[in-house]
């Protein structure tokens, strides 16, 4: 039964890069608007779609994820600009129905467009799977694993050494004073919900030729991303990258070695012990929405 | 005093309307979508209470129903149990399920709580599906015998029309008057504020989870009541989809009226149905799918933003 754990631990990995993905997306938008985005998971459903779609014109696969993740990151801006930002100051739960009604409105117009099947996605590369270790690792592994790694050191790059990136950890350290520093923090706002869409249609563009692409796979790669994002502390990049790759471990060896009916319960009992943990204060760092 | 003798008075006029309703329409559809109506609004008045008075918002409340539905429908399809037993033991089981998974998850508020109720509704779902042996899995469960006084069974339309209105405006009633008690001002008094309702004395998180457990409680009456209606159950109307749908009923009916559940639940059966003629010849494929989405993520959206007080508040600006 153990001797399948190496390969658990590299199928968890994959896997937790695309959660960490997704959660990036969620701290961008949370740490700098405070808002949890539910159609977080949705734009990562655009992505995989809009990259079948553009594939089967006949674009090449580069040209076709570039052009996916820029178009969900306009979607993204769109989202922020007609819906969010009329809501300005608005009470907490008006702005959540107002993220859940984008999800589902997102969801919907993916139904319109794309039907119910589900799409089968080419690899990025073909050839037989490698062998790492006591592990098989499909070559779409290795390219969500190198995609995730270059898309962590672009943010890094960008929050530490841009000053558009310093303006937006600025935002999410005191939005006030960012403004009287005179940051636009309408702009950064406008930002944060496209970069939040780019990373979700990444995350989708990369992880459909392993799962395939359906207009409904965002709910549960958005709840996933989700935990990931609030392992991490739901304000810090770096956690929520380790709180994806951990929740892609704990789930595949729960897979693995408890019961496969189950896997997707996994982050949602993380999310509860979390909970948990908090609130009885065993819990090293808070998590600011409880606030 | 007043205002709770005139909602008394509207709700037994309702009441007569509903009963003298069957001898005057034969239609089984009409009578059918009456009942429905009148589920979906008791479920969506448990959630109404929950956004109205504890501020949150619960992605899981399709659960509940399915607890409702699926302990009343195997309690007396696969034990034998008198129908009204096991309805009781169906709200009870939804309340006692609410307060024990609120216990938890109502030390979270806003986006946190909402993904938690979200993930313990998938959590449910998938119970469903594979718990084969007592629920029967995908294919479901059938069977459940109708709802009887003595020897008269309830299986009429024009029966389970009266019995679902009769407990939705019992369900109002009871809800009417709790909103207008001591209970019901430190219910608002947190909705308003919290650590100023706290400041007075009021334990907030136990006001919550008793909303919480209360609305559990009326959402799995009204899926037990559903499943001696239908008789046969499977998981699939019980989904995110149909959490969905009750937050679309709440918040088209107004999140702070108890009529705007039924109100919303009206409002929404109706969309449905026409949505149903309409959308599978806009959609690319004739999948068993939630067509209704396609427009309730649109109508969520409008109405936060351009009417945030639903329908009812529309009427009375008007």
């Amino acid at each position: 039964m153990l001797d399948g754990v190496p390969q658990y631990l590299a199928s968890g990995l994959v896997v937790g890069g695309i959660y960490a993905l997704i959660g990036l997306g969620f701290v961008v938008v949370f740490s700098v608007t405070r808002i949890v985005n539910f159609a977080q998971g949705e734009f990562v459903m655009l992505g995989a779609l809009l990259t079948v779609t553009l594939q089967a014109r006949r674009l090449g696969a580069p040209a076709a994820f570039v052009l996916a993740v820029a178009a969900v990151a306009a979607v993204g801006a769109v989202l922020e600009r007609l819906a969010v930002r009329p809501l300005r100051g608005a009470p907490g739960l008006t702005v959540l129905i107002l993220t859940i009604g984008a999800a589902i409105a997102i969801r919907g117009a993916g139904l319109v467009v794309w039907g119910t099947d589900p799409f089968a996605v080419a690899a990025f590369s073909d050839g037989p799977p490698l062998r790492v270790g006591g592990a098989v690792v499909a070559r779409q592994g290795l390219w969500v694993l190198g995609v995730a790694g270059a898309v962590f050191a672009g943010l890094w790059w960008f929050f530490t050494r841009t000053y558009a990136g310093a303006a937006v950890r600025a935002c999410a350290i005191n939005p006030r004073a960012a403004r009287l520093m005179g940051i636009r923090v309408d702009r950064v706002f406008l930002l944060a919900f496209a970069l939040s869409g780019a990373l979700g249609a990444t995350a989708g563009a990369v992880v459909a030729p392993i799962t395939y692409a359906t207009y409904d796979m965002g709910l549960m790669l958005g709840l996933k991303g989700f935990v990931a994002a609030v392992l991490g502390g739901l304000v810090s990049p770096p956690g929520a990258i380790a709180g994806g790759f951990l929740l892609g471990v704990v789930e595949a060896l729960a897979a693995g070695l408890v019961s496969s009916a189950y896997k997707d319960a996994v982050a949602f009992v993380v999310l509860i012990a979390l909970c948990l943990a908090q609130a009885t204060g065993r819990l090293p760092w808070r998590v600011p929405a409880t606030e | 005093m007043h205002a709770a003798g005139r909602r008394a008075a509207v709700l037994l006029a309702v009441l007569v309307v509903v009963a003298a309703l069957p001898a005057v329409v034969s239609s089984r559809y009409v009578l059918s979508t009456l009942v429905f109506t009148a589920l979906h609004a008791l479920a969506a008045l448990g959630l109404s209470l929950v956004m109205g008075f504890a501020g949150q918002v619960s992605l899981g409340q399709a659960a509940f129903f399915a607890i409702g539905a699926y302990v009343s429908g195997v309690l007396t399809a696969s034990h034998g149990w008198n129908g009204w037993a096991a309805l009781a033991v169906a709200a009870g089981a939804g309340a006692a399920t609410a307060a024990a998974v609120g216990g938890p998850i109502f030390r979270l508020s806003g986006p946190l709580l909402a993904m938690a109720t979200l993930g313990f509704g998938i959590i449910v779902y998938y119970v469903l599906v594979n718990w084969t042996g007592v629920t029967g899995g995908p294919s479901g469960l059938g069977g459940i015998p109708p709802l009887a006084v003595g020897s008269v069974r309830l299986d009429s339309d024009a029966a389970m029309v009266r019995l679902a209105w009769g407990a939705l405006l019992l369900a109002l009633w009871l809800a009417g008057n709790v909103v207008d008690s001591r209970v019901g001002r430190a219910l608002r008094a947190v909705a308003a504020s919290e650590p100023a309702a706290e400041a007075a004395g009021i334990d907030a998180a136990r006001m919550k989870l008793g909303v919480f457990a209360a609305a559990g409680g009326l959402t799995a009456l009204a899926g037990g009541l559903y499943a001696h209606y239908v008789t046969f159950i499977n998981p699939s109307p019980f989904g995110f989809a149909y959490s969905v749908e009750l937050v679309v009923m709440v918040v088209l009916g107004g999140v702070t009226r108890l009529w705007g559940a039924v109100l919303g639940a009206a409002a929404v059966v109706a969309l449905v149905e026409v949505l149903r003629a309409a959308l599978p010849a806009l959609t690319a494929s004739h999948g068993a799918a939630e067509y209704e989405i396609v427009v309730f993520g649109a109508i969520l959206m409008a109405f936060v933003i351009f009417l945030p007080g639903g329908l009812g508040a529309a009427r009375s600006r008007a």
